[in-house]
């Protein structure tokens, strides 16, 4: 029975070591292989985090059924990746937008304003009046 | 088995850090340099786990933190200066 475990245990992180593995090779080889910056954006930032997540979530696994030792390190890290990789997607293409793409390439907002990366931001007089 | 794994994972860990380098060095633009630089903060958290998993220990997830956070305020620096020229306003 016991034997029964650890075998579990250890076929389990192995599969989310090997599946976090090939996440993170097909986001670092997509950001080698994709041709335009716009589509290199796509690659890294959610394969990758994919990828680490799920060598994170392999390592808890790992200290929780083998070690019998509870880590939560695991759980924040992954949730800070996890929510700081759209901030920085946007903001990359934000400074790709600033330097390559000009902007009446670009289509209409369809708002009284323009696309933030160019204009200022509506300031609350303007709103008012 | 979990050897097995490890050492699968930690090859392609280490292609990613090849390959964001690669990305570094070549890319055409700044945006593609600052992608590469944080690309290669994740691969290294990874690559840090997994060596923690290897040799048994938590010491490495303090440093695995810290390098995430100090990660995504460099990559938002870096994103800031060259958007507004500046990094506080």
């Amino acid at each position: 029975m016991d034997q029964d475990m650890t075998l579990l245990a250890e076929l389990l992180v192995s599969a989310f070591l090997i599946v976090g593995g090939i996440f993170g090779f097909v986001g670092s080889f997509g950001l080698l292989k994709l041709k335009h910056t716009m589509q290199r954006l796509h690659a890294p930032t959610k394969a990758t985090t994919l990828g680490v997540g799920g060598a994170l979530i392999g390592s808890m696994l790992y200290f929780l059924m083998i070690e019998s030792s509870v880590s939560f390190h695991e759980l924040l890290i992954t949730l800070f990746l996890f929510i700081t990789a759209p901030i920085t997607a946007n903001f990359v293409a934000k400074t790709f937008m600033q330097g390559d793409v000009v902007e009446r390439e670009l289509p209409d907002t369809g708002r009284a304003f323009g696309w933030a990366v160019y204009d200022d931001p509506p300031s609350e007089k303007t709103e008012e009046g | 088995m979990i050897t097995y794994a490890l050492i699968f994972a930690f090859a392609c860990y280490g292609f990613g850090l090849l390959a964001t380098l690669w990305r570094l060095l070549t890319g055409p633009t700044a945006a593609d340099r600052i992608l590469a630089l944080d690309t290669m903060v994740i691969n290294f958290i990874a690559l840090l786990i997994l060596y923690g998993v290897w040799r048994g220990t938590a010491i490495y997830f303090e440093a695995s933190m810290l390098i995430a956070m100090v990660g995504f305020v460099s990559t938002v620096a870096f994103c800031r200066f060259i958007l507004r020229g500046d990094i506080i306003e």
